[in-house]
């Protein structure tokens, strides 16, 4: 009876169903703010550019949590790790005193063994840890970014430009990318109309190679055989795929995603932060992906690209359109609530692939 | 001891989920001091009665029942089991209710503590009371003392032997103030013979108390030792109520079972190709919770259709199981002179077996998946099928062909779907099941192992199904192991049944031998 | 029957303890402090950071596991002391206030808390540190935005120069360890705050006490299985509200008395490390998720500091860098963590196996 009347509802209410109530206000909100800003003299283009911007930014750190959530690690907290390695991967090129596009591709084959190499590690945790998954990544993604925040005082980079003047040794706290490779991918083939409006079209060429390979994979044997392990383990396990192998590669793949995205957001970005500047940076991309409609145990490549398009709408809105209406700049404290209050929605709502 | 008044009467019980009747106008009476005998092949209805005695919130969620429950002359109609524990009716459970790091005088008291007056209690209210271990530790001591048995109530439940907690769960029950009928549903299954007597001995003195007792239990011979009557179910009816001294093993083995044949005929495969060996199975033991199989022996011939029957819980559905490598096993398989390893699905596949899971909705399928992708799994997984190269360096899936053969399946099998990407999740129970089966056929495996082909679809599907097992069979040769709670279906069909008792084969008998045999074998007897 | 007792499970259960007592002996002698600093340094801060850590014990009980939401007392602590301030409060009578005020808060913010928690069971840990950051956007607005234009704050000095919004950092000069100067004996010349910890003793004789109460069997029955504690009739829900509630109510008080030993607040830090170093120290103290004692918060409080105040000086004197140490002493309080964690689902998954097996041992 109920599902005929499921089936007889209008097409609208449907809809919002598919869509989820909270990407909808997020959405219309977003939109008002877009429809508000004219009004309070903010401009449009320079707002849609920064916008833009962002979304090339952030865009392949969202997409590192798909591989994780697909194969049932739920949320990748853990994503420190991958930026640790972008992070290494771009000092490491930058020692070299390497350019331009070259000096990003070096920065990107610098990071991906590392990510390789810490994302088996992260793996064997995760599997040791099933169900817990979550907590241990924050934990462990935190104490590698302490660690390493000994490490950058002691490893061995010499580049002048990179370590601190007085003694020549120990990397510093930001490092500037100016001279280096800053916006190399933004500025490939960018589109600049008047003096405002500015699209960032190598970033999003990029992120859509990304989106694809990734899409692409889950239509792999391998890929298919990841989401079977995450939606049903032990219906995985009874047709001979191992369940903790697939995990470890899914943790690779996200990890290694992370190092890509992280170098991807520093070109944009223009400076490296060292120390604890990566500590909270999992929980944006969390939120974002979440924002896109993602659940803990499904997440799909729309999922990413609508996500990281409100997600970062709002980041860039809310500043300049609260601020401009009530003179305060309410717009941290409104982040932290719609990212951590998406955070929380999605851990209590029962997830869509766990039928009992 | 019995007195005219009986203590408990159900009358004109019935009960009807989603359509289907599971009990039907049962009468029964237990007299003060009786002990009551509840005997019944599993799905006969007996958790159903005692569920609808205690109130269990599963019977009104499905539409209540029909009839009238009295105790001591009184009508009654508990809408939760709280209610009927208050009434007096106390339930010990074949799954122990008992928490593992608390004492026995803890469990035994859980919820129910004897509490002292603090001060705090006039501002937060009585959950503030202290509790009164010395006077718990006390009655314990004396309702142990009553059971005749000797347990340290600070002793933690996690560290008593098996029998230890079953005590503790009948002390449990027989503590609260007015205990005047106790239920005691499979308690010997998990205790050792001596164990098992010594319980046996408590519930008579017990009884001998004045308590009235129901006693489930496959055990017919412990059933004969202590009931004063017993009842038999079958398929939701009350097939036999009658005193211990009038029956005996043989009897009830025959009630229980019942005299029908399924609704097939009965099924004579002439291509046997006999060949001794061809699958044969040595000292098995697998773990599998609940369907534990023991150092079990069996030789499968090739063409055959091998029924394997048994009780829930005796291993029959651990075989399959353990041979697909889903629960950890042990001991030899080989298939045609070759020993097959252990413990890999992957191997138990590439080895030409395919497996009908009995659970189908936890292992059979993928859900959320579309019906297309689940037909699809074993054959890319196992065998690499269905795949294509793309600039002979990516492997992905062929959709076309997915398409192709999904429509032929659901052709074939009549899946009644919107087409091949509807998730499976939106199927009905059967064509869930024929998703299961067109998996497996995909495969076009030798040894195709049906754990519950049937079990919980409807009868259009029920048929479809087990005629595309034998056409199967017959045209294919694939040789089948089906294992079944339904005799009268493993009769219709298996050419060879072989009854699962305890973990081990009690014997494998032709499909047309008397259902009476089959009865006694899967009764241990 | 198993031995009751044996050294080396005696060792194995306290391994975590025993690595952090082996590294204060390695860097104690290495940092160059002497032992009766060091000495001083560790009983003010057991006064300091003990009921915070005290607050934590409660939810493990309940099964619910480490509270990251505890600081959502902490912010309700934080609140009430901001209030006192503003009203010109000093002395005791201003800490009683401030915990008078902090108490409602926190039985309402417990009380989300542990609604929440309800809603996504066997996910208690991840969603309770998620909460804490979540009401730490709130806590901002209500300081930064509120105070001040909505809720009236009349001393002009805690104000933002923009006319609202609570300052960064306010001294609390008549606040000041007014609770650890009450009633102190100097000992060798330390002084020893006899109130304050008579306040601790006081919190772990009720949390004692509250074991042995009914309500308090209910919470171990309802930490120990869910299911079968709900059979027997145990409100498991409300159960579990009322741990976090008291919880919650314990780390508002412990955050008053830490704030009037440090006699100064970060309005918007103070309380947001309170939790990762409250739950660090417990976990160094040898607890686990599913297993604290009042004995694992003052061993854990003692050990943790006693790493946090020695290591900067031993990583100077070692490597000549305190900023090494000082890092060192944020990878161990998250590694500690992580690790603690990490063998506690490890252990929970094994005991489940060895669980299955048994079963099937018991039927043969």
């Amino acid at each position: 009876m109920k599902k005929k009347d499921r089936m007889h509802k209008g097409g609208i209410e449907k809809f919002i169903a598919n869509f989820g109530w909270p990407r909808i206000i997020i959405a219309i909100f977003l939109l008002l703010l877009f429809v508000i800003a004219p009004f309070i003299g903010i401009d449009v283009g320079t707002s849609l550019s920064d916008m833009l911007v962002r979304v090339g930014m952030n865009g392949i750190l969202v997409l590192a949590m798909v591989p994780m959530i697909q194969s049932g690690c739920g949320l990748n907290f853990g994503l420190p790790l991958g930026i640790i390695a972008g992070l290494v991967g771009a000092v490491t090129s930058m020692e070299y005193n390497w350019q331009g596009l070259f000096g990003f591709g070096m920065a990107v084959l610098f990071a991906i063994p590392l990510a390789v190499l810490l994302g088996v590690m992260y793996g064997y945790f995760i599997n040791m840890a099933k169900g817990d998954e979550m907590m241990i990544g924050t934990y462990v993604g935190f104490s590698v970014v302490a660690f390493m925040s000994m490490m950058w005082l002691r490893l061995p980079y010499r580049n002048p430009l990179l370590v601190w003047g007085f003694s020549g040794t120990g990397l510093r706290t930001t490092i500037s990318l100016t001279g280096f490779w800053m916006k190399v991918l933004d500025n490939f083939l960018a589109i600049r109309i008047g003096p405002r409006f500015f699209f960032p079209t190598g970033s999003f060429i990029f992120f859509a190679l990304c989106c694809v390979l990734v899409w692409a994979f889950f239509k792999t044997k391998t890929g298919i055989a990841m989401s079977a392990v995450g939606s049903n383990p032990q219906f995985a396990r009874a047709h001979g795929v191992s369940e903790d192998r697939m995990r470890i590669v899914s943790v690779v793949l996200s990890t290694v995603l992370g190092a890509v995205g992280m170098v991807v957001y520093e070109q944009s970005y223009g400076f490296i932060q060292l120390y604890m500047g990566p500590l909270y940076m999992a929980f944006p991309a969390v939120a974002a992906i979440l924002l896109g409609g993602a659940t803990i145990n499904s997440a799909t490549i729309s999922n990413v690209v609508i996500g990281t398009f409100l997600f970062q709408g709002i980041l860039t809105m809310t500043p300049s359109v609260i601020n401009g209406m009530l003179q305060t700049d309410v717009a941290e404290v409104i982040r932290i609530l719609v990212s951590n209050g998406m955070i929380l929605y999605a851990l209590t709502r029962k997830g869509k692939g766990t039928v009992k | 001891m019995t007195n005219e008044k009986p203590l408990l009467s159900m009358k004109g019980i019935q009960k009807d989920f989603l359509g289907n009747r599971v009990l039907e106008d049962i009468n029964l009476d237990l007299a003060q001091g009786e002990i009551l005998g509840l005997v019944g092949e599993n799905g006969a209805g007996k958790t159903t009665l005692m569920n609808i005695l205690f109130g269990m919130p599963v019977i009104q969620q499905t539409g209540g029942y029909k009839g009238t429950i009295a105790l001591d002359g009184e009508e009654v109609r508990f809408s939760n089991p709280n209610a009927a524990l208050m009434a007096g009716i106390g339930m010990v459970h074949q799954e122990f209710f008992l928490i593992p790091d608390f004492s026995a005088t803890e469990n035994i008291f859980l919820n129910r503590e004897v509490t002292r007056y603090s001060l705090l209690v006039e501002i937060f209210g009585d959950r503030l009371r202290t509790l009164d271990k010395a006077a718990m530790n006390e009655r314990v001591v004396q309702v142990i003392k009553e059971l005749g048995v000797n347990i340290n109530p600070d002793t933690l439940v996690s560290e008593m032997p098996v029998s230890y907690k079953q005590f503790t769960e009948i002390a449990r029950e027989i503590d609260r103030a007015k205990i005047k009928i106790l239920v005691v549903d499979e308690p010997t299954a998990v205790l050792t013979e001596t164990e098992a007597e010594a319980l046996l001995a408590v519930l008579k003195r017990l009884a001998a108390k004045g308590v009235g007792i129901i006693f489930i239990s496959h055990r017919l011979h412990e059933i004969l030792n202590i009931c004063d009557r017993i009842v038999v179910l079958r398929d939701g009816k009350l097939i036999k109520d009658i005193s211990s001294g009038q029956s005996d093993v043989k009897s009830i083995a025959s009630w229980m079972v019942g005299h029908e044949i399924g609704d097939f005929a009965f099924h004579h495969t002439e291509n046997h190709r006999k060949t001794e060996n061809f699958l044969s199975i040595d000292h098995l033991k697998v773990l599998m919770p609940g369907e534990a199989v023991k150092d079990l022996c069996l030789q499968v011939h090739e063409g055959e259709i091998l029924g394997i029957g048994g009780l829930a819980g005796q291993g029959k559905l651990g075989i399959a199981n353990g041979i697909m490598g889903l629960f950890p096993a042990e001991g030899s398989v080989t298939l045609k002179g070759k020993s097959l390893k252990l413990n890999s699905p992957l191997d138990a596949f590439r080895a030409g077996m395919a497996f009908i899971s009995e659970d189908r909705r936890g292992i059979g399928l993928l859900l959320t998946q579309s019906i297309g992708l689940n037909i699809a799994f074993p054959l890319m997984q196992v065998k690499g099928g269905l795949l294509k190269k793309i600039a002979g360096l990516f492997t992905w899936e062929d959709k076309k062909k997915i398409r192709e053969i999904t429509s032929s399946y659901i052709e074939r099998l009549d899946i009644k779907c919107t087409g091949p990407d509807q998730s499976v999740m939106e199927l009905s129970g059967g064509n869930q099941q024929k998703v299961c089966v067109a998996k497996v056929l995909a495969l076009s495996p030798q040894i195709l192992f049906a754990s519950e082909p049937t079990r919980g679809i409807d009868i259009g599907a029920k048929h479809l199904v087990l005629s595309v097992l034998r056409e199967i069979n017959e045209k294919e040769g694939t040789t089948i192991i089906m294992t079944s709670s339904e005799l009268g279906e493993l009769r219709s069909i298996c050419d060879r049944i072989a009854i699962v008792n305890e973990g081990k084969i009690a014997g494998i008998l032709p499909a047309e031998a008397p259902v009476e045999d089959f009865g006694l074998l899967m009764l241990g007897e | 029957m198993k031995p009751k007792y044996s050294l080396k499970g005696a060792l194995i259960s306290n391994l975590v303890p025993i690595v952090f007592l082996m590294f204060a002996a390695f860097a104690v002698p290495m940092s160059g402090l002497s032992i009766p600093y060091l000495l001083h340094e560790m009983i003010s801060r057991l006064a300091r950071d003990s009921l915070l850590v005290l607050s934590l014990v409660i939810p493990v009980l309940a099964g619910m596991g480490l509270n990251f939401g505890m600081v959502l007392g902490a912010m309700a602590g934080q609140i009430g002391m901001v209030l006192v301030v503003d009203w010109g409060l000093g002395g005791m009578p201003a800490l009683l206030v401030a915990a008078l005020l902090g108490t409602p808060i926190s039985i309402g913010l417990g009380y989300f808390c542990g609604y929440i928690l309800n809603l996504a069971k066997g996910r208690e840990m991840v969603t309770s540190y998620i909460i804490g950051f979540f009401m730490n956007g709130a806590y901002q607005f209500l300081l930064l935005y509120c105070m001040g234009s909505i809720i009236p704050i009349t001393n002009p000095e805690l104000l933002l120069s923009r006319g609202y919004g609570i300052r960064n950092s306010m001294d609390l000069p008549n606040i000041r360890q007014v609770l650890d100067r009450l009633v102190s004996v100097e000992v060798f010349g330390m002084d020893i705050p006899i109130l304050t910890f008579a306040v601790i003793a006081v919190f772990c004789l009720l949390i004692v006490w509250f074991k042995t109460t009914k309500i308090g069997q209910d919470m171990r029955a309802v930490g120990r299985n869910r299911a079968v504690a709900n059979g027997a009739g145990i409100p498991v829900e409300k159960t579990r509200i009322l741990a976090i509630i008291i919880s919650t109510l314990i780390a508002c008080y412990g955050q008053i008395v830490s704030l009037q030993n440090l006699g100064t607040i970060n309005t918007y830090n103070s309380h947001e490390q309170v939790g990762i170093f409250s739950i660090a120290a417990l976990l160094v103290g040898g607890a686990t998720a599913e297993n604290a004692s009042i004995a694992n918060v003052f061993v854990g409080v003692f050990l943790f500091h006693l790493m946090f105040v020695v290591s900067p000086m031993a990583g100077k004197n070692l490597i000549g860098d305190a900023q090494l140490g000082e890092y060192f002493r944020v990878f161990v309080s998250y590694g500690i963590i992580a690790v603690s964690l990490l063998l506690h689902a490890w252990k929970k998954r094994h005991e489940m196996l060895e669980r299955r097996l048994l079963e099937n041992d018991g039927k043969e």
